[in-house]
């Protein structure tokens, strides 16, 4: 079946490159498929649908966010949870800091950047810092998880709390620490065709694409979890 | 008898041809801020204007335009004078690259901030390993970042006035044995002032609504860095789309009261 | 104190050279058409152009030398200026007008204010120490003008068409009153002017100037009776002639000579009032030795006078009574004669 036209995609900030990539296997797969990605924090990708953006797929890094999508009716069927992320302490290369765990975000002396609360990141950060028992003191609060990532790479910030994946993706810029905690903390991803979709049956190949293959292979390469 | 003159203005009728544009233009900008009024919810407005975050961003908004201000007026006013008044090469270049700010998105010109002040940046490196200062999610970036942006309309509006000023006036105070320093400030300074206010109220009110700079460069933390815009905006990201209103309206009330008092006063001298 | 300048400038449409000497406390008029210069000669003594080349002496101190690469700038100068519009400061009142200068030079405020304040009760304006500039008419204005530029006890002062901004009721006084000052101020004065009337009550001495050049240089009594050119004539309402005098016959051209009262020789002016004309339309026979036919060219009312132009082999203004031209029937076109007794005509070396 051919399918064709432009689909468009709102994604959390922290699915860039593995969607990006994603997009250039559909557009080898599919010639006729055009996929745009929209990418940023989820709370503001929620408010732009709710306000009636015109998008055909909304992908949000925790279902707390899709919640509120879902009960205003903006998603057409049920959700699906395609990926699941966990989170890392990172901190510039070299870690001039010193950092040596989540203990260290509580010092003042070092310039903390945290995902604001209202973002996925965000609110992860905040479970993982309640699990472990630290309260952080941060000098920033990113808007979405790149911005904290971008932060770190720079080396602006000392350390900040970002996903694996964001993690794996920064390259040689920045280093991370391992946490024993972040076991216990896991974002659910989940993705879902939006009610006013103008392209239903591109929105469907795509979604179909994220839940199944290639998706599932190339979120796996970028350090993702799988959704079951 | 006396017959009071009629004023040609006001007998005159409006061109259909020139009130229908000035209408949609007007339209475009007032319905958006009228849809603010109408929406806002104007029975939990004391809860929320009086909430710590709201007034906290609101007192940093007022402080960090300020002081913005007050900086772009000691600095910008010896520049107006230097690109208007003096043969320094290559004036022209220099007043092409201090009209730069008002063309950049502002989010590119808080990442040249970053990259000249930032910890690893050209000047601030040097900041950190000599004295420890590290700028960079402080108030004093916010200044900073308010400064980038609003510093131009500051220099274009003096060096406008500055422009036309009677440079007569100049020559009768140097022949009355006036230095440089004297004539600058009893006499040039008195005759452009109406000029600077409006670039320094032009000035504060750029530095005000000033989001993209100020959140790359100084960050975004309440009480420090969390002016009203990225206030607004975190409001919005958190689904609290009635704090955003309010923030917004806040933001609309203090602009007017502001520009409105001042032009009247201050401005329209004479 | 007296001022020696010799001045070259071109600058625009103007090109000035010239030698310019005033004597300590006199008082001399730069006299001109617009464009002549005048007001560029001001500029460049008081300090604010630089002339292309030249030289200032005021009171044994050289102010500009071209040659020596000397250009003292204007704040050091101790001149005082004038100019036509005033330029009161709009935002000081009056006193702290005057007292500008004393300030600046680094009287304290106090006895800054004290001297302004007897500098304005000097010029008649006691009571007007804190009006604004917008809130004093013409002629106050312009003594408050006067008295900042004096108040700094200047070597030199200069003006520029003091007058010029005050309606013609107001003139009369003013030009009285800045005559008595100018009169007592002991440094030497320059004044710029473009009217006749204005030069020759103010002046002690007239340099009257055409396209950059001084083309007359006198006391007023002289240039009112012999004038030297066509625009000074004008100005002073006379018929000038230029001629080779041989005796008592001025020769003008190949049909036209003047006879005069007195013997001359070699190249002269001849002047005569226009009053001393009379026209008929027959050639007079009367006791006037010179008569000439002409053809009138232009009628114009000229106070209680009628201006009669009358072109021909000796061109001339002659004024009439209007009844005169009614019996005559003078009009553009009329062929008339015109005759002035030797004795009016004044006849002096060119």
């Amino acid at each position: 079946m051919a399918v064709d036209g432009t689909v468009t995609v709102l994604a959390a900030a922290s699915l860039t490159e593995a969607f990006e990539q994603l997009g250039e296997r559909l557009a080898d797969d599919y010639p006729g498929l055009k996929v745009v990605f929209s990418f940023g924090p989820s709370s503001g990708l929620v408010e732009q649908v709710l306000a009636g953006a015109p998008a055909d797929i909304l992908a949000t890094a925790d279902t707390r966010t899709m919640d509120r999508a879902v009960d205003g009716g903006a998603v057409s069927g049920e959700p699906t949870i395609f990926a699941r992320n966990r989170l890392a302490l990172i901190v510039p290369a070299g870690n001039p800091g010193g950092v040596t765990g989540l203990a260290d975000l509580a010092r003042e002396d070092l310039r903390i950047a945290v995902c604001a609360a209202e973002v996925p990141c965000g609110a992860a950060a905040k479970r993982l810092l309640d699990t472990a028992g630290v309260t952080a003191s941060p000098d920033t609060l990113a808007t979405d998880v790149k911005e904290a990532v971008s932060l770190v790479a720079l080396g602006e910030a000392d350390a900040s709390l970002v996903y694996l994946t964001d993690a794996a993706a920064a390259g040689e810029n920045i280093e991370s620490i391992d946490v024993a905690e972040s076991e216990q903390v896991v974002n659910d991803y989940p993705v879902a065709v939006l009610a006013g979709a103008p392209n239903p049956e591109g929105a469907q190949l795509v979604r179909d694409a994220i839940t199944g293959e290639p998706g599932q292979q190339i979120l796996g390469e970028a350090g993702f979890l799988a959704g079951r | 008898m006396t017959r009071r003159p009629v004023s040609p203005a006001a007998d005159a009728r409006v061109p259909v041809v020139l009130l229908v544009p000035a209408l949609l233009g007007l339209a475009l900008l007032l319905l958006p801020m009228a849809a603010l009024v109408v929406r806002a919810p104007w029975g939990r407005l004391p809860e929320i204007v009086g909430s710590p975050e709201v007034l906290s961003a609101v007192r940093l908004s007022l402080t960090t335009a300020t002081i913005t201000t007050a900086l772009c007026v000691v600095c910008g006013v010896p520049l107006a004078w230097l690109l208007a008044r003096t043969n320094v090469p290559g004036r022209p270049l220099l007043r092409a690259l201090i009209t730069v700010p008002l063309v950049l998105p502002p989010v590119i010109g808080g990442v040249a901030l970053l990259v000249a002040f930032g910890r690893r940046g050209l000047v601030g490196e040097w900041l950190y390993e000599a004295f420890g200062l590290s700028l960079p999610f402080t108030t004093a970036a916010v200044v900073m970042a308010q400064s980038f942006v609003a510093l131009p309309f500051l220099v274009v509006a003096v060096e406008g006035a500055l422009r036309t000023a009677d440079r007569r006036y100049e020559d009768v105070a140097a022949t009355l044995g006036a230095s440089e320093w004297t004539t600058f400030r009893r006499v040039t300074l008195p005759a452009v002032a109406p000029g600077v206010l409006a670039g320094a109220v032009l000035c504060w009110a750029r530095a005000l609504g000033e989001f993209g700079a100020t959140v790359t460069f100084a960050g975004s933390f309440p009480g420090t860095t969390r002016t009203l815009p990225p206030a607004a905006y975190a409001a919005i990201n958190a689904g609290q789309v009635e704090v955003a209103i309010v923030l917004s309206l806040l933001m609309m009330a203090v602009s007017v009261t502001v520009l409105v008092a001042l032009r009247d006063r201050w401005v329209n001298t004479r | 104190m007296s001022l020696a300048a010799r001045l070259a400038l071109t600058r625009g449409d103007v090109s000035l050279d010239l030698s310019l000497g005033v004597g300590t406390g006199e008082v001399v008029v730069l006299l001109g058409p617009n464009g002549a210069g005048k007001s560029t000669v001001l500029s460049t003594l008081a300090g604010l152009l630089r002339p292309d080349a030249g030289r200032v002496v005021l009171d044994d101190v050289v102010l500009v030398d071209t040659s020596a690469q000397v250009h003292v700038p204007a704040r050091q100068r101790q001149v005082g200026l004038v100019v036509q519009d005033y330029l009161l400061f709009p935002h000081l009142s009056a006193v702290e007008n005057v007292a500008f200068g004393l300030r600046s030079r680094g009287s304290p405020r106090g006895p800054a204010r004290a001297t302004a304040a007897h500098w304005l009760q000097r010029m008649g304006l006691a009571g007007l120490e804190e009006r604004r500039p917008h809130e004093l008419s013409g002629g106050q204005a312009q003594r408050v003008a006067l008295a900042r530029a004096l108040a700094v006890d200047p070597r030199m002062l200069l003006l520029d068409e003091p007058l010029a901004a005050l309606d013609a009721g107001t003139r009369p006084a003013v030009r009285a009153d800045l005559r008595r000052h100018l009169r007592s101020y002991r440094g030497c004065t320059v004044l710029v002017t473009h009217d006749p009337l204005e030069a020759m009550v103010l002046g002690d001495r007239i340099v009257v100037l055409e396209q950059g050049r001084v083309v007359q240089d006198g006391p007023p009594a002289e240039l009112a009776r012999h004038p030297r050119t066509g625009y000074v004539a004008r100005l002073v309402g006379l018929n000038l002639l230029r001629g080779d005098a041989h005796g008592r016959i001025v020769t003008l051209g190949p049909q036209a000579a003047v006879a005069v009262a007195h013997d001359a020789s070699g190249p002269v002016h001849v002047a005569f009032a226009p009053a001393a004309v009379t026209l008929s339309l027959d050639q007079p026979h009367g006791s006037a030795r010179n008569a000439w036919s002409g053809r009138v060219s232009d009628v114009e009312q000229h106070g209680d006078l009628v201006r009669i132009t009358v072109d021909g082999p000796v061109p001339l203004l002659a004024d009439v009574t209007p009844l005169a031209v009614a019996d005559l029937a003078l009009g553009p076109g009329v062929e008339v004669w015109a005759a002035v007794k030797a004795t009016e005509v004044s006849v002096y070396p060119a």
